[in-house]
């Protein structure tokens, strides 16, 4: 069985300017210790299908389908249940790591107070096993560094120590919610790295949620592009990177620059993101899509299976097969 | 036209920053955020900057426009000192170099319509202008970078990430400047825009002439721009070269690390990619190391090092790199 099974999720706020669909019937499934990238660029939903897993969602968000953990139907629990979930069996990272960590608090403190209110630890025992998680997260100096501010510290160490707290409760899974964009190349690097190492000794489930494809060729086992709430393509890292099967995955790939690679021009996606409050009945994508044609823009495409264990949604791909 | 359009010459810009609880009259910290900073820049040409962030690269930038003040050395437009200008040469001369900012919707007045945002510049550099040139010339601005001359009364909130910036770019240009200083502005875009900003710049410039300043983050958006990079380190230009051959041989300890941690969009390119060589992070430019700054992250570090600063030095085909003890090709 699978521990994480999201089945036909959609997410919608009621908004003054009508209703937006972030997510719209989102279907995906993740082992214990595996790892999947959710691709995709700002309004694909890939956030707010994070959100609606932990019950994060803004008070005007709505969330349906379901979300089963571990065989449990996790999806709007009540608070009290869900704390439960949260931190001990799914850890989330956040984007910023300067407005998700107090200015107030010290950090031991914050660190402290996770252990000791799911974990029931003494503040001795907390303030040990936060000083041994900061060392795994290889933050020199771990035992003074407990007693700083988050000011006190850079970004590419307060993601760190992000890290280190989602980690301190040993969560089954593991959401981090673009962990490296606002840092550096060569502390991304880093903490890239540390992810791996993190997952591989840890042995947590991994999702990463980003909009950049090159860290992803390196870190996830599987890869899931989405675009305007729904699965595009989702299949290997590997394959998905070698022979991309939908308009939007080939797309994206021919957009980035690349060092290894010159390019005289960049290809690019013509057109803008799409608007979520007034969405084509058929594929998202169609309006910017090269190969969008007839049924397209009426008619969803079903998410079909092909290759090993790859899965798409596009009328053309599937036609130019039959 | 001949000779280069901008020349910087040994620039330096140094921040006052307070001591924390001093008194008024104590003498504040030094923050120095571009040191001997020296680079050129030829009409119609690119050059590509690059660094962490609290490289200093904006802050250059920003010093050869003209919004920071600075400490030591000069800026030359077309051999002429920006410096010993007077005020009205000052603003004549603010219409040759426009810039372009990051945050394409933080960098549009939400107040204004679009109109009314891309004809402001036209109001301090030509005033001349009738109302009826003012419309035409907003019009064909608005075309040429690809958005609608019927959306001239919206505002910027109506408009995505990519069409602001199309926006920016088009106020920008509408006073056909002859040099623009871009500071990351693509960084905030997703993917598929991104490319599509970077195109429209490539086509402006091959139409306009234009000089472009590029500064951004991303190497490879960079290497794709640039005819030339200048790599910046902790306020110093470590290295520059023409992009081509800076990437393929970098010669510096820092370059050579910077190239190594961009990750490639290949999953078999990026497991072969050697893995990273650079430890920790930027130290503090208010105590910079003594001697190379760079030394207390690099693999190659000597004794000597801590010494003298290294002072940039040609390698011929007007390659510079400031490192005596730089990687033989």
């Amino acid at each position: 069985m699978a521990l994480l099974e999201i089945t036909d999720l959609t997410v919608s706020f009621d908004t003054p300017d009508g209703v937006v669909k972030a997510v719209n019937g989102m279907t995906l499934a993740l082992d214990a210790g595996d790892s999947l990238a959710i691709v995709g660029e700002s309004g694909s939903g890939k956030t707010q299908l994070a959100f609606a897993t932990l019950g994060l969602l803004a008070r005007n968000g709505r969330a349906g389908g379901s979300v089963r953990f571990d065989g449990q139907d996790i999806l709007n629990l009540p608070e009290d249940k869900l704390n439960a979930i949260r931190a001990n069996e799914i850890a989330m990272i956040f984007q910023d790591p300067m407005t998700s960590l107090n200015p107030y608090l010290r950090v031991g403190e914050q660190m402290t107070e996770v252990l000791m209110l799911h974990k029931g630890a003494s503040r001795r025992d907390a303030l040990t096993e936060s000083a041994r998680m900061l060392d795994a997260v290889r933050i020199p100096d771990a035992q003074a560094r407990l007693g700083m501010y988050p000011h006190e510290f850079s970004g590419g160490m307060r993601q760190r120590i992000m890290i280190a707290m989602a980690l301190l409760c040993r969560p089954r899974l593991l959401i981090a919610d673009e962990p490296t964009t606002a840092l550096d190349v060569t502390v991304q690097n880093q903490i890239m790295q540390l992810m791996a190492d993190i997952q591989r000794d840890f042995g947590t489930a991994l999702i990463l949620i980003t909009h950049d494809l090159a860290i992803v060729a390196g870190s996830c086992r599987r890869t899931l592009v989405m675009y305007g709430g729904r699965v595009m393509e989702t299949g290997p890292t590997d394959d998905l990177f070698e022979a991309p099967s939908h308009p939007y995955t080939r797309g994206l790939l021919n957009a980035v620059p690349r060092l290894d690679v010159p390019q005289e021009t960049l290809r690019t996606i013509p057109g803008d993101p799409p608007d979520l409050t007034a969405l084509p009945s058929g594929c998202p994508f169609s309006p910017r899509c090269p190969a969008s044609h007839d049924p397209c823009s009426s008619l969803m495409p079903p998410l079909e299976g092909f290759g090993s264990g790859r899965l798409r949604a596009c009328h053309a791909a599937r036609e130019a097969i039959t | 036209m001949s000779g280069p359009l901008l020349q910087v010459q040994d620039l330096s810009v140094t921040f006052d920053v307070a001591h924390r609880g001093s008194w008024p009259w104590t003498e504040p910290h030094k923050l120095q955020a571009v040191k001997q900073a020296s680079i050129l820049l030829e009409p119609g040409r690119t050059l590509g900057l690059v660094g962490e962030s609290g490289s200093g690269k904006s802050t250059l930038a920003r010093a050869i426009v003209g919004t920071v003040p600075v400490s030591a050395g000069r800026v030359l437009w077309r051999g002429a000192d920006i410096a010993q200008m007077d005020a009205s040469e000052r603003r004549a001369h603010g219409r040759h170099v426009q810039m372009v900012f990051q945050d394409p919707l933080d960098a549009l007045n939400p107040r204004m319509t679009v109109g009314q945002i891309v004809a402001e510049p036209l109001l301090t550099h030509m005033p001349d202008l009738s109302k009826a040139q003012v419309r035409t010339k907003v019009g064909a601005m608005m075309e040429r970078v690809g958005l609608l001359p019927a959306l001239v009364n919206r505002y910027p909130h109506e408009f995505s990430g990519g069409q602001c910036q199309r926006i920016g770019i088009a106020r920008a240009l509408i006073t056909e400047p002859e040099l623009v200083v871009c500071d990351e502005p693509v960084s905030a875009l997703d993917v598929s825009v991104q490319a599509q900003v970077v195109n429209l710049l490539q086509d402006l410039q091959r139409e306009m002439g234009l000089a472009l300043m590029f500064i951004a983050h991303d190497l490879s958006v960079v290497r794709h721009i640039s005819h030339r990079i200048a790599v910046m380190y902790l306020g110093r230009i470590v290295e520059t070269a023409g992009a081509a051959e800076l990437i393929t041989n970098p010669r510096h300890p820092y370059t050579r690390a910077l190239i190594a941690s961009v990750p490639i969009p290949s999953p078999k390119a990026e497991r072969a990619r050697p893995r990273p060589v650079l430890q920790g992070e930027l130290p503090s430019p208010m105590a910079p190391p003594s001697g190379c700054v760079f030394r207390t992250r690099c693999p190659i570090a000597q004794p000597d090092c801590a010494e003298a600063s290294p002072p940039l030095t040609d390698l011929g085909q007007d390659h510079l790199v400031a490192c005596p003890h730089h990687a033989e090709p």
